[in-house]
């Protein structure tokens, strides 16, 4: 599933009427929403903003994995990344 | 009870400066305060051990005769949304438990470079998802004024703080009502700034194209000055305008002359009839207006069609944004990681971390979000509520030609009863039904308190709304109609608060 989250069978059942409810109820947004109407994705409009291409202030290795569930010292380190049947 | 606790954040700033009081007292008042009542109210995850520290340090910079701002030495309570190095952030999440940032958000950096004392970090339903903080992974918020009531949400935390005198101001973040839909509830003041007019570089994101930091306070004059401290151009955020901005304290101070009120048009919304709201928050509503006649200004009734539409086009774009910008709760790089029995793939974690990481609103709104965006629903659903935003926007155009600002009640009703919508996902999300526009829009609205409700005796908030970037016109008129009910009450409507602490 595209939400990578796990559900239970109880959590699937309860989200089910749930989701249902809501997508009834928001789905009016297309009574409206003719042809003839601009979409608006920002609500005030700002065109590309750049900046000097000049190395800034970052982080460093041992701020960047300070939060980190596991870590080697210099990189995130994670479990397999393909499955046995993969 | 300390008074220095009572004072506003423009009272204390005041005696600070003149050295009638220190910072270290000030600091010590407020964490006596929190130590008393947050077992209570609950409106701290967090209370900063290093705020004395800090305060013992702008009280040498003042003896060392350093000129410091207005606010320097007053504390801050900031929404755990917000990081900061030196408090844990976890945005109400389970998933963020211990997160310990390794810089501070922008609106964190320029109090603390003000002179502000961080007190602690503020409950909040889980990622800003809730109007009630009953959604917080770590336990609701109460409201002062009845501690089986919600504080509202998201931002219930910051409200109650203020409202119970554990901090004269605080940050908040406002996706869709999570500032002033709190100020409603607990009978304080709330801002949500023109989209872009505080930086939001640090603000754990919730919906970016919505989300917008400001001030939580118990005053409008104390909202200006802290707005004037976070607000501004910052280039670590590409959605920050570059516009100067006038200050909001000024305009807070210029409209508690009440000039401002001399044919100041303002317009009531046909769309929004008084059926659609508890009779007590539509009569309080209605006795402000009247107030704001008096002193001449002229109501005009406007039509606004397409707001109706915007809880259906926010609860499709909110979750659509919010699914991407929660992917990055992955299990990698920071947060929780919980591994199956007998290990797994990446994939695996992720998703189990995610499951147990999450709480059950965060959950609904990340599958709604997947959904909307999915191949094949686009169109009808994300792509028409993006159209719903332009048409809110033209209805605002089309009203803000006609006046100068608009009003309405903050939200429907006083504070709910503690778990009385929590099962219900549609009912809690009409509880924003009259911010929303101005988010999808993008414009400034504020929150200040109105009166009680007749019915209930609970507080009831009044919001105006002004055109993008017409941020000081707000505080311009917060400020009149705050001295003229400030003046009939003889006094704060928190004055009228139950005291807390007592037998409970």
């Amino acid at each position: 599933m595209l939400a990578r989250i796990q559900l239970s069978d109880d959590e699937v059942t309860q989200l089910t009427g749930q989701l249902d409810a809501i997508v009834d109820n928001i789905a009016k947004v297309s009574e409206v929403a003719t042809p003839d109407v601009e979409p608006t994705s920002h609500p005030i409009a700002m065109h590309n903003v750049f900046r000097e291409d000049v190395v800034g202030q970052t982080l460093t290795t041992a701020q960047t994995l300070q939060n980190a569930p596991d870590a080697d010292g210099d990189r995130f380190r994670v479990t397999a990344i393909l499955g046995e049947e993969q | 009870m300390s008074e220095i606790i009572r004072w506003t954040a423009a009272e204390l700033g005041a005696k600070l400066t003149a050295g009638e009081v220190s910072s270290v007292e000030a600091t010590q008042a407020h964490l006596d305060r929190i130590a008393a009542v947050d077992g209570d109210v609950h409106a701290f995850l967090h209370v900063n051990e290093h705020a004395l520290d800090a305060a013992a340090d702008v009280d040498r910079r003042r003896a060392a005769g350093e000129d410091l701002g207005e606010l320097a030495g007053v504390p801050l309570a900031i929404k755990d949304v917000l990081v900061t190095t030196d408090q844990p952030s976890t945005s109400g999440s389970r998933i963020l438990e211990g997160y310990r940032s390794p810089f501070d958000a922008t609106v964190v950096a320029r109090a603390r470079a003000a002179g502000l004392i961080g007190i602690g970090k503020t409950n909040m339903d889980e990622f800003a998802m809730g109007s009630s903080t009953e959604f917080s992974a770590y336990g609701a918020t109460h409201n002062p004024w009845d501690l089986d009531r919600i504080p509202g949400g998201s931002g219930g935390g910051s409200a109650a703080a203020v409202a119970a005198f554990e901090a004269p101001i605080a940050l908040g973040s406002d996706t869709g009502g999570s500032i002033r839909q709190p100020a409603h509830v607990t009978g304080t003041v709330g801002i949500k700034p023109t989209y872009g007019g505080v930086s939001r570089y640090g603000a754990i994101a919730l919906a970016s194209s919505l989300d917008q930091v400001g001030p939580v306070a118990r005053t409008v004059l104390d909202a200006g000055l802290l707005h004037d401290v976070i607000g501004g151009h910052d280039p670590k955020d590409s959605t920050s305008l570059p516009d100067a901005w006038p200050s909001f304290a000024a305009a807070a101070r210029e409209g508690a002359t009440g000039q401002v009120l001399k044919g100041l048009r303002v317009g009531v919304v046909k769309e929004l009839p008084d059926s659609g709201f508890q009779s007590g928050v539509a009569g309080s509503f209605h006795a402000a207006l009247k107030l704001m006649e008096a002193q001449g200004a002229e109501i005009v009734e406007i039509s606004a069609p397409h707001f109706e539409y915007g809880v259906a086009a926010y609860y499709l774009i909110l979750p659509a944004e919010a699914s991407s910008n929660l992917a990055k709760f992955d299990s990698v790089r920071f947060g929780l990681r919980v591994t199956p029995d007998g290990g797994g793939t990446v994939e695996d974690v992720m998703s189990l971390t995610r499951e147990v990481g999450f709480g059950p609103e965060v959950k609904r709104r990340i599958i709604l979000g997947t959904y909307a965006l999915s191949a094949g629903y686009y169109d009808a659903y994300y792509g028409s509520a993006q159209k719903v935003r332009t048409l809110i926007q033209q209805d605002f155009d089309a009203a803000f030609a006609q006046v100068d600002v608009i009003a309405t009640p903050s939200a429907p009703t006083t504070a709910f009863k503690l778990g009385e919508k929590i099962g219900d996902p549609l009912q809690m999300y009409l509880n924003d039904l009259t911010t929303i526009p101005a988010n999808l829009a993008g414009v400034p609205g504020i929150s200040i308190p109105s009166g009680l409700a007749e019915e209930d005796g609970l507080p009831v908030g009044i919001q105006f709304l002004a055109p993008a970037r017409e941020d000081a016109r707000l505080y311009r008129v917060g400020g009149a109609l705050e001295t003229l009910l400030v003046d009939a009450w003889g006094g704060p409507l928190l004055d009228r608060a139950p005291i807390l602490g007592g037998t409970r």
